[in-house]
């Protein structure tokens, strides 16, 4: 594999390369900064930069970017209020920040030599996490043991009812593992198919003089899968934020 | 000069050189991860709830508000134009009804004098005529008077050169009144 180069090694964008090493605790922990945080930090960054900028904007006719600071906005806000309601709006911060987390995130995985946070399971399952203790811990302090009506459906046979129920359990636990690695696999799939094809046209292009043409097929290819990319980007980032918003209505509206 | 620091750390966390897992799922990466996800996630979602949505919330309630105002006010003028419109078309109505009614007021008021003014005319045309073909009538009858006794004279006349002597006035003036009835 060494002799191939880097550039056919699919898996190598994933790695994580610590900046400013740092160990804590007795177990040494390593908690190393490294190009995941940075990326992090960045997807955060820009959040809260856009977002100060349209807080700050003004009354009239917005700008660009207020502009798009808005439609980020109205656009998670009416998310939330069509599939949590009106009480749901409490949840429209932790929403938001998901949905700007992962959307940002995202599109700056989609720099080439950047790093996308998303790719890693660890951090969907964090985010999956919140989610599932928001909804299980506000479902309990809100309806106490009427939450639990979610895991019983009305209007079923007495005698399906304790399989109904065990599905109902096993699908409600098994929330968080679809809601993070759906994020998690259609990233890391997409730059792998990216750096698969961006791999060809460097090979080909490596080859003899007649085989270079050639190239021209995987690099069409490449730029047909970047737009598809930009999309799946976006779109994981609003199925995630979405999900979040059914499941946050179960802990408002459990028994429905 | 990073590749060999790689590789200690690498080393470090128990992984053979060279030979790295699948990155996603090096459990050694993860206390890293988790802990500077929290760090994030928790400053975003502190600003952006404290601050920043609250914020952006009321920039955007603000024109709503601003426009639902405006839009207000522009209705309200309309209709203040539209109130402003209709009186004008209806003075403007009341003005030509009342330009009418004078035009027809004067008319009325000139074809009455004229009318009297014809009637006394012909009224005094009428006496004029009246008197004159009474006096016409008069001077007929006079000389129709006249008529009869030149006639009877003419009579005795002509009948005295025939016959020689004068007639008697009476036969002659009889012959001549049954004759000019005839």
């Amino acid at each position: 594999m060494a002799e191939a180069g880097p550039a056919i090694n699919p898996i190598e964008q994933f790695e994580l390369s610590r900046f400013l090493p740092i160990t804590v605790g007795q177990h040494h922990y390593d908690v190393s900064i490294t190009n995941s945080t940075i990326f992090m930090i960045l997807a955060g960054a820009a959040t809260l930069w856009l977002m100060s900028l349209t807080a700050r904007g003004s009354l009239g006719v917005p700008g660009r970017l207020q502009s798009l600071g808005e439609m980020a906005y109205e656009f998670v806000e009416g998310m939330v209020r069509s599939a949590a309601g009106e009480e749901g709006m409490k949840f429209f911060p932790l929403v938001f920040t998901i949905f700007m987390f992962i959307t940002m995130a995202n599109l700056i995985g989609f720099i080439p030599y950047s790093f996308t946070v998303t790719s890693h399971i660890i951090v969907t399952v964090m985010l999956a996490l919140i989610v599932f203790f928001t909804v299980l811990i506000y479902g309990i302090k809100k309806n106490g043991l009427h939450f639990f009506k979610l895991f019983v459906p009305s209007g079923v046979p007495i005698y399906i009812l304790p399989l109904v129920v065990a599905i109902e359990v096993i699908s409600f636990l098994s929330r968080p593992l679809s809601h993070s690695v759906r994020l998690f696999a259609n990233m890391l799939a997409g730059h792998i198919t990216l750096n698969v094809f961006g791999g060809f046209v460097v090979m080909l292009l490596g080859a003899s003089a007649a085989v270079k043409v050639v190239a021209i097929l995987p690099f069409a290819m490449t730029i047909g899968l970047d737009a598809l990319e930009l999309l799946v980007a976006f779109l994981q980032a609003y199925v995630f934020a979405m999900l979040t918003c059914m499941y946050l209505n179960d802990a408002l509206h459990p028994g429905h | 000069m990073a590749a060999p620091a790689e590789a200690t750390t690498q080393a470090e966390v128990g992984h053979e050189p060279g030979h790295a897992s699948f990155p996603p799922f090096d459990t050694s990466t993860f206390p890293s991860q988790i802990l500077w996800f929290a760090v994030v996630f928790g400053g975003m979602y502190y600003y952006l709830s404290r601050r920043f949505l609250p914020a952006v919330g009321n920039v955007i309630a603000a024109r709503r508000a601003r426009i639902a105002k405006d839009i207000d006010e522009a209705t309200a003028m309309q209709t203040q134009a539209d109130q402003a419109a209709a009186a004008h078309e209806k003075s403007l109505a009341q003005a030509r009804l009342n330009a009418q009614a004078t035009a027809q007021a004067a008319r009325d008021r000139i074809a009455a004098e004229t009318d009297a003014k014809r009637k006394a005319l012909e009224d005094q045309l009428a006496a004029k005529m009246a008197e004159a073909e009474g006096r016409i009538a008069v001077n007929r009858n006079a000389a129709m008077a006249n008529v009869a006794g030149i006639a009877k004279d003419a009579v005795g006349a002509i009948v005295e050169r025939l016959i020689g002597r004068s007639p008697d006035q009476a036969v002659v003036a009889a012959a001549v009144d049954s004759s000019s009835r005839a």
